[in-house]
């Protein structure tokens, strides 16, 4: 099982190619939100960037606050997605701790799916698809977090 | 995508002292596709030619392109403006996340009306306008009020903002419009526009989405133009050393301008080359948003604020024109201290390249006794950091008469004080290029006055005899094939990139089909059409001169010619004229 990981944010430049990937090959959109991963300054652009994505908890909060099974449980963490039973009521971005899930104006929830295609549009290798076997939670902690 | 919505471009039209706004579209698209094209047919719309730079009415124009966001390097906003400078038509370009911010929030440009009626900053987004009153930033200096700035707004990451600082705020035709901390619209005085308008701060929010075509085609152009970005060594300039790589490569031509143009090659030079700030005071880069190049190279200041070892540190963007105008220019040639002159600079709110060699006039003009201490108030001195340091805060904050004629520009204040020989202006304060007599005629009646206006600095490198044909000629071409780029708003660094077939092949792959077909005839309307504007506020090529300095300055080429320099500069005036009288 592969999640998205973002180790080496400290040699982001705020390109937002990764984001930009995510939005056009997975979601077909061209946006800065519509996306699995979302670039913030950290608090000024003196202070360099962090990535907002999915930290691929397990048991993941959002799959359990989902009332549909729209997001559910995926092995190793993180979620399987299935749109059409989502009724965007924005119960799983409530849920997420890390606010990874972004909702649409119109209620439409947008989160990581773990498929890698943003890592090779990263241009300083700042981001990583890792193998988690499928135990996955016992190593989170060694994954670099969102912020 | 369907064709209605593309053809048409989507601006946003802001009343200040209404603190209200309205969505104007607007036919266009495929005889001027975007950027300088539509920022001119905007103020042929809004603009008032007959009225002066700080008439209320005189609209600030910000415009993007037609592949802004969907493709790599399209990364600039053009910014338009009757100039405080000249008090004509002018454009400035910038990229940060301004470009990307104005494409998410759903608008092809945004035009500003009118004076706020207290100091305010505007926020636009995809759902949202609003004019908050900021009386209380008003006066403060450009980084803390960014600082500010951040704190009262949402959408760390996703927004642009835009502000200015004291010298916008005192109408100094030198004052930029900072954006989002690292990049500028520089020249020409739009700081002053925003100061004008009662405008401290403008926040775009990028908080909007749009779909994008169906198919393979579009991402797999993408992929493709994007590979050339970064995989191949054609960006390798800008990603390494970053424009400062200029500085050793022109010292070591004897074309780089030193002590106001004194001289054109310096030993000291190698203190402020771009390999040393590279090895001495490179922090980090960072990127314009939709760029993964990253040319932006971000060096440290580091201060002692106590004896027991108390230091603080700050992180400041550099380039060559930034290390040229307050490095060479000033014959300041320590690295760390052209940094901690920018950092003056930029709290000012002060274009750099205007700045610097203003300083530089007034260091000479005290010199030679024509301006004293009374005037200058510090003792400036070339080499002297601490001075200039001074110096920059005295003309952003138009401390007397003399820094308050200076900052409308180095040419005015001669006018009074004399020393119009060697005032280095070329339109306005020169670039850091002393090639010889094509780039000086290039910068002196472009319509920009930059050496971006056109490549006439590699044309006086390719070491050709006098051609005053051919180098009218290569003006004029290579004008128009910056404009198709200015246009879409392009990365000029990306020009090797995008040529013709590639730009065409983008456009089509967003559906923009009788634009893909017409670039020819787009880039051709847009520089016609921008001529007529400027041409229109008063501008006379035929009238531009340029200072003896110039003629002075001996390059690895020798001693400029004087014959030559003249009877481009006729002729280039004369090709000006041609293009902006022609029917439209
Ligand atoms: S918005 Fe959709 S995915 Fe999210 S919790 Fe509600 S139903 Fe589930
Ligand atoms: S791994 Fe896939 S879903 Fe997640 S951010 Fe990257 S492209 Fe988007
Ligand atoms: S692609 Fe890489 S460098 Fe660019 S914003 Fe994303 S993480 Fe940062």
């Amino acid at each position: 099982m592969k999640i998205l990981t973002a180790p080496r944010m400290e040699r982001c430049i705020g390109c937002h190619s990764c984001s930009l990937a995510c939005a056009r090959l997975v979601h077909k959109m061209l946006s800065w939100d519509m996306a699995g991963i979302r670039i913030a300054s950290s608090g000024g652009l003196s202070t360099g960037f962090e990535a907002r994505t999915c930290l691929a908890c397990l048991p993941a909060p959002c799959a359990a606050a989902c009332p549909t099974g729209a997001y559910a449980q995926r092995k190793g963490g993180g979620v399987i997605v299935r749109k059409n039973l989502c009724i965007r009521c924005g119960k799983c971005a409530d849920a997420c701790p890390v606010d990874a899930v972004f909702l649409a104006p119109d209620g439409e929830p947008f989160v990581c799916i773990h498929c890698g295609r943003c890592v090779v549009y990263c241009p300083h290798d700042c981001l990583e698809l890792t193998d988690v076997g499928t135990e996955g939670a016992e190593e989170s902690n060694a994954r670099e977090s969102a912020s | 995508m369907t064709g209605e919505t593309r053809e048409q471009f989507k601006v946003l039209v802001v009343d200040l002292p209404a603190g209200r706004g309205a969505i104007t579209s607007l036919e266009g698209r495929d005889s001027l596709a975007g950027g300088s094209g539509l920022t001119a047919m905007l103020f042929d719309r809004y603009g008032l030619p007959d009225r002066p730079w700080d008439d209320p009415e005189q609209p600030l124009i910000f415009a993007i392109g037609p592949l802004t966001g969907y493709f790599p390097l399209m990364s600039k906003t053009v910014c338009a403006f009757k100039s405080p400078y000249h008090d004509q038509y002018a454009e400035s370009h910038a990229g940060g996340r301004s470009a990307l911010s104005l494409r998410f929030a759903g608008f092809d440009a945004l035009v500003i009306r009118g004076k706020a009626l207290a100091p305010s900053c505007l926020s636009v987004g995809s759902r949202h306008l609003e004019l908050k009153d900021v009386h209380f930033l008003w006066g403060m200096d450009l980084l803390r009020t960014g600082k500010m700035l951040r704190r009262m707004y949402e959408g760390s990451g996703h927004r642009s903002i835009l502000r200015i600082g004291p010298a916008g705020e005192n109408g100094s035709a030198m004052a930029c419009i900072n954006v989002d901390t690292y990049r500028h619209f520089g020249r020409l005085g739009c700081g002053a526009v925003m100061g004008a308008k009662n405008l401290k701060g403008i926040v775009i929010l990028g908080d909007g989405s749009s779909p994008l075509p169906e198919g393979k085609a579009y991402p797999k152009l993408f992929t493709e133009v994007y590979r050339k970005m970064t995989d191949t060594d054609m960006m390798e300039k800008y990603h390494n050393f970053g424009t400062p790589i200029n500085m050793a490569i022109l010292n070591g031509i004897s074309a780089l301008p030193i002590r106001n143009l004194q001289k054109t090659s310096d030993p000291g030079i190698e203190g402020i080359t771009g390999e040393t700030f590279a090895r001495d005071t490179l922090l980090r880069n960072a990127a314009c948003a939709g760029c993964p190049v990253g040319c932006v190279h971000l060096g440290f200041v580091r201060e002692r604020f106590m004896e027991e070892n108390r230091y603080l540190y700050r992180q400041v963007s550099y380039d060559h024109e930034p290390i040229f105008a307050a490095g060479a220019m000033l014959h300041v040639t320590n690295a760390f201290s052209v940094l901690t002159l920018l950092d003056t600079v930029e709290r000012e709110g002060l274009d750099i390249m205007s700045a610097g060699v203003a300083l530089a006039w007034a260091t000479e003009a005290l010199e030679k006794g024509i301006v004293t201490t009374r005037e200058t108030i510090v003792p400036l001195k070339f080499g002297d950091e601490t001075a200039y340091r001074e110096g920059f805060h005295h003309l952003g904050a138009a401390s007397n008469d003399f820094y308050r004629l200076l900052a409308q520009g180095t040419m005015k204040a001669a006018e009074h004080y004399g020393g119009a020989d060697f005032a280095c202006v070329l339109g306005q304060e020169m670039a850091g290029y002393a090639t010889g007599e094509v780039f000086f005629v290039s910068q002196a009646l472009g319509l920009r006055h930059s050496h971006l206006d056109a490549g006439g600095y590699s044309y006086d490198q390719k070491d050709k005899e006098p051609d005053v044909d051919g180098a009218v000629r290569f003006l004029v071409q290579d004008e128009q094939a910056r404009v198709l780029l200015t246009s879409m708003v392009s990365c000029l660094f990306a020009r090797g990139v995008y040529g013709d077939q590639v730009l065409s092949d983008c456009l089509r792959s967003l559906g923009y089909l009788n634009l893909a077909d017409g670039l020819g005839d787009v880039s051709r309307n847009v520089r016609k059409l921008r001529w007529r504007t400027r041409l229109r506020t008063g501008f006379d090529p035929r009238t531009v001169s340029i200072p003896k300095r110039f003629l002075e300055v001996e390059t690895w080429r020798g001693r400029i010619d004087s014959a030559y320099l003249n009877a481009l500069k006729d002729a280039y005036a004369g090709a000006i004229l041609a293009l902006g009288e022609e029917d439209a």
